[in-house]
């Protein structure tokens, strides 16, 4: 970590990029398989396709819209071709201009206007070759450490998640803290049962009250549901692995994000701010926690499992950590960094930090996660309203 | 949260105020481990079969006592649970979160 400039993209809103992605974005469902036929014709394109964008209204329409335009904008997206049917709620020109305001081209057509899926696909495929050959001509730059923006998320919890991979997580969520650099931490409902230890470390008052606030608001919901959140959430698979309760949970979650104040409680996709400690509020499942982080600009997502996961996302790299040696030996086609020395005694806590936040350093300067290589984009928009 | 583990132990207390370790390895009953508890160096029967990653009480806990991992709050006892026993689903039960009782009680402040 003595280096702390690696090569990457920089953006022409003063952001930088660690990847250089041709973002090829549905603005509703229907549009999703013309985006699959134009990212298949185009190598080097990522699609996003998903359920949404349509009879959706209020915040709900909204989310929708941030997580797209987020999505686009962020700087590891170096242009964007957004595909809209023409009659859907989101509006196809706005997303455009949105995503433009960070200054890298961005493109829209309509399926209705064009004229049906077969002319839609080869009008995407043309304009996507051509945005991608010019972002081949990009030329890297360097790019200071303390630009980094990390996402710290656990998920297919096991015991050696809260004892282990999470606090070396925190290691290195403070290593990139002092570098300069931001670390968000997500999951609402993963902090009920210890909201308490991480509003003492909140910057001030006004940010405790905001982090109290969410927690009742998630937990009212779960209550209006009628039923106990265990089953739910911790999963079988959390059960399975030694965690009673959803408090237990909690309290092995909170220490992936280090040990620095919380200076905002952010929005689910809002975007994260550079330097120092945030929390978005989010769900806790995996695909739609991350894919809010990478909506809100982070680079990369830092990703805990004790069960194990394969999980990607489609424009941040995700670093797959682990400290259970069997999972670790059933399934390190998936996992980036092993851990699990910390319960065996053969690490200590500052190493195993040290070996995440070496990790991290090389992902940013262009090294493929096991998710990125296995072709892992996972990408899903948390819903917060009915189906019309 | 940080603890220094130590090589080879059987079992992690994460805090002194715990009622249960976490076992690091498959305890069989019969079995006599060894792990830190307060700065001490402890012994315990083991009483029933816990997986790894499983609790173990590490004290006797009787019913509707707040179970304690990290030194925090994990639930709350629902049976007495044994020295030596396993402590999981069937024993102790999550406080919050619990919309399947009328009256959920209201999040607790550092309890």
């Amino acid at each position: 970590m003595t280096v702390k400039t690696f090569k990457g993209y920089a953006r022409e809103n003063g952001d930088f990029g660690i990847r250089n992605h041709l973002l090829i974005i549905p603005t509703v469902i229907c549009s999703n398989q013309v985006v699959n036929r134009i990212a298949q014709l185009v190598p080097d394109s990522v699609a996003i396709p998903h359920q949404h964008g349509c009879s959706q209204i209020g915040a709900d329409k909204d989310r929708t819209f941030d997580v797209l335009a987020g999505t686009g904008m962020n700087p590891n997206v170096g242009a964007v071709l957004i595909v809209s049917l023409g009659c859907e709620v989101v509006d196809p020109q706005q997303l455009a201009e949105t995503i433009r305001a960070t200054g890298k081209p961005v493109e829209f057509f309509d399926i209705q206007n064009v004229g049906g899926s077969v002319k839609a696909i080869q009008h995407g495929a043309e304009i996507a070759r051509r945005l991608r050959a010019e972002l081949d001509r990009t030329k890297m730059v360097d790019v200071p450490y303390s630009a980094l923006r990390v996402g710290v998320k656990c998920g297919g919890s096991d015991a050696t998640s809260g004892l282990a991979s999470n606090p070396a997580l925190g290691v290195a969520a403070d290593t990139v803290i002092g570098e300069g650099g931001s670390i968000v931490i997500g999951e609402t409902t993963e902090i009920i049962g210890a909201e308490h230890i991480l509003a003492e470390r909140c910057q001030d008052e006004n940010v405790s009250a905001k982090l109290y606030e969410i927690v009742h608001r998630f937990e009212r919901e779960v209550e209006k549901v009628g039923a106990d959140m265990r089953g739910g959430n911790p999963s079988p698979g959390n059960i399975a692995g030694g965690l009673s309760t959803i408090e237990e949970k909690s309290l092995g979650c909170i220490s992936k994000c280090g040990t620095a104040p919380i200076r905002a409680v952010i929005e689910y996709a809002e975007q994260i701010p550079n330097g120092g400690l945030y929390f978005m509020d989010s769900p806790g499942n995996d695909i739609e926690c991350v894919s809010g982080m990478a909506a809100g600009g982070a680079h990369i997502v830092c990703f805990t499992t004790g069960r194990g996961t394969p999980t990607g996302a489609a424009v941040s790299p995700v670093i797959k950590i682990t400290a259970n040696q069997r999972m670790y030996d059933r399934m390190s086609d998936n996992m980036d960094v092993n851990v699990s020395g910390l319960l065996t005694g053969e690490l200590d806590l500052a190493e195993a930090g040290a070996l995440i936040g070496n990790e991290i350093f090389e992902v940013a300067a262009g090294k493929l996660t096991k998710a990125e290589i296995l072709g892992h984009q996972e990408f899903s928009i948390n819903r917060i309203g009915p189906s019309l | 949260m940080g603890k220094a583990w130590e090589s080879g132990a059987d079992a992690i207390v994460m805090d002194d105020r715990d009622h249960v370790a976490t076992a690091l390895r498959e305890l069989s009953p019969g079995l006599t481990i060894t792990f830190k508890h307060a700065g001490e160096t402890v012994q315990l029967e083991v009483m029933e079969a816990i997986a790894f990653g499983h609790k173990i009480a590490v004290a006797a806990i009787e019913v509707g006592v707040h179970v304690r991992k990290y030194g925090e709050v994990i639930g709350r006892a629902t049976a007495v649970i044994p020295k030596g026993c396993h402590v999981h689903v069937h024993n102790i039960e999550g406080i919050r979160g619990r919309g399947d009782q009328a009256a959920a009680p209201a999040a607790a402040k550092g309890e």
